[in-house]
């Protein structure tokens, strides 16, 4: 274990509760087969944590999180839970103990109650059938991520983009789960909503001892959210460690790029083009979802 | 026609009608007479084959003929049907498996209760229709699948990501899609005798037998595609979770 190339927030009197070691992820299909989409990254986040991955879009951030939950299988190195590698739990059992919040949420049918019981419903934690049993145990899963009770009864396709994020917050934090990895859960919103996700998310993390990682391609949002971090770069670690002083104060010149918002899209291939949409950070397949 | 009896004479004859779709589409640049040419050619060259074959096997009567008849049908049949789904890995074994299972079981049923006798002038017309509408309901609910395994793709992975099984993830997906293969097989059922009249019946009737007998068989070959199509589609839905996703329960990609 390369520890000394880890986050320097774990030590001995702080052990990770999630750590990832050397992970790696190969392109398999299409005109990117082979590319190395994440190359041989580790961080470390210890219990009530919040590590940050920032980053251009395009350069691996979501390939990682889906890769700890191995909705991605990876190619190269290990993910542990409380140190222990999560190869060796069932699939399900990781992932609610590890919860993941999308970058759109995906709703399923039926209602608001419906989609934050779906998780206890898999294990048979809640009582199957609609009624005041099933109400009264997502009422106080949504009071949690700010939605009034008669939210509890609509149907999840009439909500709009902040709404349907917050529902899959709670939806999420429904399986009370150890680590809640959030991939950039903002970025399909308006700036009104995404604030109010980003204020939730920062109660949370301040509230319980949930453990998170983030991740954003927004550097303002990098700045508030704060804590330890890294930059990834086609795939690999550029830079890590407290935010926003990395930001601020960059060592490397991709660092630097990036903090000046010159480092879109698909950074590496071009990462001196200052044309105005790589200037931007436009993400070409960034389809917004606006509510 | 002269008499009871189609003649290969009365068969030129119909080309006429060919003739005249020629004719539309080459006035209309539509561009389809080699398609239409070519499959009219097709049809006769094929049927002609396929009836000396069946003459043969009717005349030597044999269980094993009847069989390797039977299996032919159904390979062809299942190499269709997995032509739609190439981009799902092992699709032909599923194919042979959902159309083998649906097709030997409803036949085997027909035959125990003594629906239909074993004789090869029965088995082989209707296990025929039986291959060939399991083929078109297999296809259309294995294609859907992966169709919208691609389109729901968020809401699939959002549900594993949630510690749901695959085959709870795609839960949803796999009652659409049967749902909607099967929906041709019922609506045909319901409307039975007011919009059309069905193929074996008019067949019984143009060769002479007398109307309530081809309506009995019609009702017994409808309740038999039903019961096919259902068997076939739902050994789809048993057989495809397996293939849209990897032992570490990921949802794989297809390039559709």
């Amino acid at each position: 274990m390369r520890w000394d190339t880890l986050c320097g927030v774990t030590d001995d009197a702080h052990p990770a509760k999630l750590a990832v070691d050397d992970l790696g992820v190969v392109a398999k299909r299409g005109a990117d087969g082979g590319r190395r989409i994440v190359d041989a990254v580790s961080l470390s986040v210890p219990e009530g944590g919040v590590f940050t991955v920032v980053g251009p879009s395009g350069s691996g951030k979501s390939t990682l999180l889906r890769a700890i939950v191995r909705l991605v299988e990876p190619d190269t190195g290990r993910v542990l839970l409380d140190g222990r590698g999560v190869t060796a739990l069932p699939v399900p059992e990781l992932r609610r103990r590890v919860g993941m919040v999308f970058q759109r949420p995906a709703m399923f049918e039926g209602t608001v109650t419906d989609n934050v019981l779906y998780g206890p419903r898999l294990r048979r934690e809640h009582p199957e059938r609609d009624g005041p049993e099933a109400r009264d145990a997502a009422v106080p899963l949504l009071e949690r991520v700010g939605l009034p009770a008669d939210f509890a009864d609509k149907p999840a396709d009439e909500l709009s983009g902040g709404e349907a994020q917050r529902v899959a917050l709670a939806r999420a934090l429904a399986n009370r789960p150890e680590v809640l990895l959030l991939d950039e859960p903002t970025s399909s919103l308006d700036p009104t909503a995404s604030r109010c996700i980003e204020e939730l998310l920062a109660a949370l993390a301040e509230s319980t001892d949930l453990t998170f990682v983030f991740v954003t391609h927004d550097l303002h949002q990098a700045r508030r959210i704060g804590d330890h971090g890294l930059l990834l770069v086609e795939g690999r670690v550029v830079e890590r460690g407290p935010l926003p002083g990395m930001l601020d104060d960059p060592a490397h010149d991709l660092t630097r790029l990036f903090a000046s918002g010159r480092l879109g899209g698909r950074a590496g291939e071009s990462p001196r083009d200052e044309s105005p949409a790589a200037a931007a950070g436009a993400d070409p397949d960034d389809k917004r979802m606006l509510p | 026609m002269s008499g009871d009896q189609f003649t290969y004479v009365d068969v030129a004859a119909a080309l006429v009608l060919v003739g005249l779709a020629l004719l539309l589409s080459w006035r209309q640049r539509l561009d389809l007479e080699k398609d239409l040419l070519v499959a009219s050619v097709r049809a006769f060259v094929q049927l002609t084959a396929i009836g000396f074959v069946i003459a043969l096997i009717l005349d030597a009567d044999r269980g094993v003929w009847v069989l390797l008849m039977l299996a032919v049908m159904l390979t062809f049949a299942a190499v269709t049907a997995a032509r739609n789904v190439r981009v799902v890995p092992g699709a032909l074994w599923l194919m042979v498996v959902a159309l083998g299972l649906a097709s030997s079981t409803t036949l085997g049923v027909m035959v125990v209760l003594g629906i239909i006798p074993t004789g090869a002038r029965y088995v082989i017309p209707i296990g025929g229709m039986i291959i060939g509408n399991t083929m078109n309901v297999a296809s259309v609910t294995a294609l859907r699948i992966v169709q919208d395994a691609g389109a729901e793709r968020g809401r699939i992975e959002a549900a594993l990501a949630l510690g749901a099984e695959p085959r709870t993830a795609a839960h949803g997906i796999i009652r659409r899609a049967v749902r909607l293969a099967m929906v041709p097989v019922i609506d045909s059922t319901k409307t039975m005798g007011i919009v059309f009249l069905p193929g074996a019946m008019t067949g019984m009737i143009l060769a002479g037998a007398p109307p309530l007998e081809a309506v009995r068989l019609q009702v017994v070959v409808m309740f038999m595609l039903i019961a096919a199509t259902g068997l076939a589609a739902t050994t789809v839905t048993w057989l495809m979770p397996r293939r849209l996703f990897t032992p570490q329960q990921q949802l794989r990609r297809f390039d559709t």
